[in-house]
């Protein structure tokens, strides 16, 4: 990829830190100016972007921009490798900046405190040479893929799942998109996130360093790029497998007659809530319960009082050994449809999880199925632990 | 017989299985045999319409069969037929 800008030169100390590239013929001089003032942008300072940050900045490219607007919490440190103990409660944009210009002053950290958005993407994206796409939701990733088709600006993508990562590059000029690949997203709640699925903490780092390889060698010019290869990563197998990816030419927003011409609003387009116009949802006073929901408080007192009601714990069994709320029952989330005959339609259900995603999903089928009365708890074995019972640990 | 390769998110749907070797002379009729094997995973490949779900694809050896001749592709003993379904972790 070609840089235009008249390259600045190396310091006598930068020379001495990139000895190891500046040796490397594929590299060497003109290669370490290339990504000195190479700019990219990073979306995302998470499991992907702990990897690519600290690698982007030691490898020496001048300019990275991050867009990130979450705070470092202690469930981030088994894979975020970017932030430390010491960071938990900081913004990861902070975090991820300090760590990448200790490792190498001679850059630039461009921060953008924000989610990206159908709004501010353009602009964002605009001055940067590429993106490397390190979020965790379906809208953000049609989002970026739009906005790098529209600007031209390649797409190094990498996506996650337990034990199992995909990589590749999208938008490169003449190459294949997401869209090209995924017309579109799965049905909200299909598709299990990271914090509801777990993930292998050292795979994003896998992924990641994919994804910053395939990075610098587009800054550099040299090798052959994962354009039009779906790169499949399985670390349980690790096994290593190769897909063909083609440009597909009814695309609609790469495709010989795109019918996308503007960012559109990804949310809609993936049937799920616009985070920034959900309504908080307001505290409700300790003890709160109606027809559909429960709080820890309420039932901890209903619970005490020996009330009659089916309690139904929707979490894994490795979960379950984790912590549990004594008198559920376990039947796994994926279990419910075939275990469903056990329960009583007639009675009434309360059913938990962890944070009350799954229990919500679970009330809503115990509901299709005719159940008259299933109550979901809300905050699940997290709230348990707050309002409740602090010896129960969170995860 | 092909070997039909199945993608985590999938297992739960599949008895865990990763993977399971299944006859048929086309795309299809392979499909058809892993469906009626599990039948949990009908939902999830295909929709009302019995069509492939546009976030599933499906790959004979290292192509999309959407460019080869998509459910009627014809399937050999010891081709690879692969599952991907789109994932979009990152955090």
């Amino acid at each position: 990829m070609a840089v235009a800008t008249p390259p600045i030169p190396l310091t006598k100390d930068e020379i001495l830190r990139y000895s190891r590239h500046l040796i490397l013929p594929e590299v060497g001089m003109e290669g370490q100016l290339k990504l000195k003032n190479a700019k990219v942008l990073m979306v995302g300072a998470g499991g992907l972007g702990a990897p690519l940050g600290l690698y982007l900045a030691a490898s020496g490219v001048g300019r990275v921009g991050i867009v990130d607007f979450d705070v470092v919490d202690y469930t981030n440190l088994q894979r975020q490798v970017i932030h430390g103990t010491k960071d938990v409660g900081r913004k990861k944009l902070d975090s991820a900046a300090d760590s990448m210009l200790d490792i190498n002053p001679y850059m630039q950290v461009d921060k953008f405190d924000t989610a990206i958005t159908s709004e501010n993407a353009l602009d964002i994206i605009k001055d940067y040479d590429m993106v490397v796409d390190g979020t965790d939701n379906f809208p953000t990733r049609y989002l970026i893929n739009d906005a790098c088709v529209l600007l031209k600006k390649p797409n190094v993508y990498g996506s996650i799942f337990r034990f199992e990562g995909q990589a590749t590059i999208f938008a490169y000029p003449g190459g294949p998109c997401y869209r090209c690949l995924y017309p579109e997203p799965p049905p909200p709640g299909l598709v299990p996130s990271c914090a509801e699925g777990g993930v292998l903490g050292i795979l994003p780092g896998t992924i990641g360093l994919i994804q910053a390889t395939e990075a610098v060698k587009l800054i550099l010019g040299v090798g052959e790029s994962l354009v039009g290869r779906l790169l499949l990563y399985d670390a349980l197998a690790m096994r290593f497998r190769e897909l063909k990816l083609r440009r597909n030419p009814e695309c609609p927003v790469c495709g010989d007659h795109p019918s996308i011409h503007e960012l559109i609003d990804y949310h809609q387009f993936c049937g799920v809530p616009n985070p920034a116009e959900v309504t908080p949802v307001t505290e409700q006073q300790a003890g709160y319960m109606s027809d559909t929901e429960i709080d820890a408080v309420a039932l901890k007192a209903r619970l005490d009082r020996g009330d009659k009601f089916q309690f139904i714990d929707v979490r894994e069994p490795n979960e379950y050994q984790i912590a549990s709320i004594p008198g559920a029952k376990l039947i796994p989330l994926g279990d419910l449809p075939k275990r469903v005959g056990e329960l009583d339609p007639n009675t009434e259900v309360v059913v938990h999880c962890r944070s009350g995603a799954r229990s919500a999903k679970a009330c809503d089928f115990l509901r299709q199925s005719g159940f008259k009365n299933a109550k979901n708890m809300l905050g699940g074995i997290l709230a348990w632990s707050d309002k409740i019972d602090p010896s129960v640990p969170k995860y | 017989m092909a070997k039909v390769l199945i993608p985590t998110p999938l297992r739960q749907f599949a008895d865990k299985h990763d993977s399971v070797d299944l006859t048929g002379a086309t795309v299809a009729e392979v499909l058809a045999s892993l469906t009626q094997k599990f039948p949990d995973l009908r939902k999830q490949l295909f929709n009302d319409e019995g069509k492939l779900r546009s976030f599933v694809n499906v790959y004979l050896n290292d192509d999309d069969i959407r460019y080869l001749k998509k459910d009627a592709t014809p399937v050999a003993a010891g081709d690879t037929l692969s599952i991907v379904p789109s994932i979009a972790g990152g955090v």
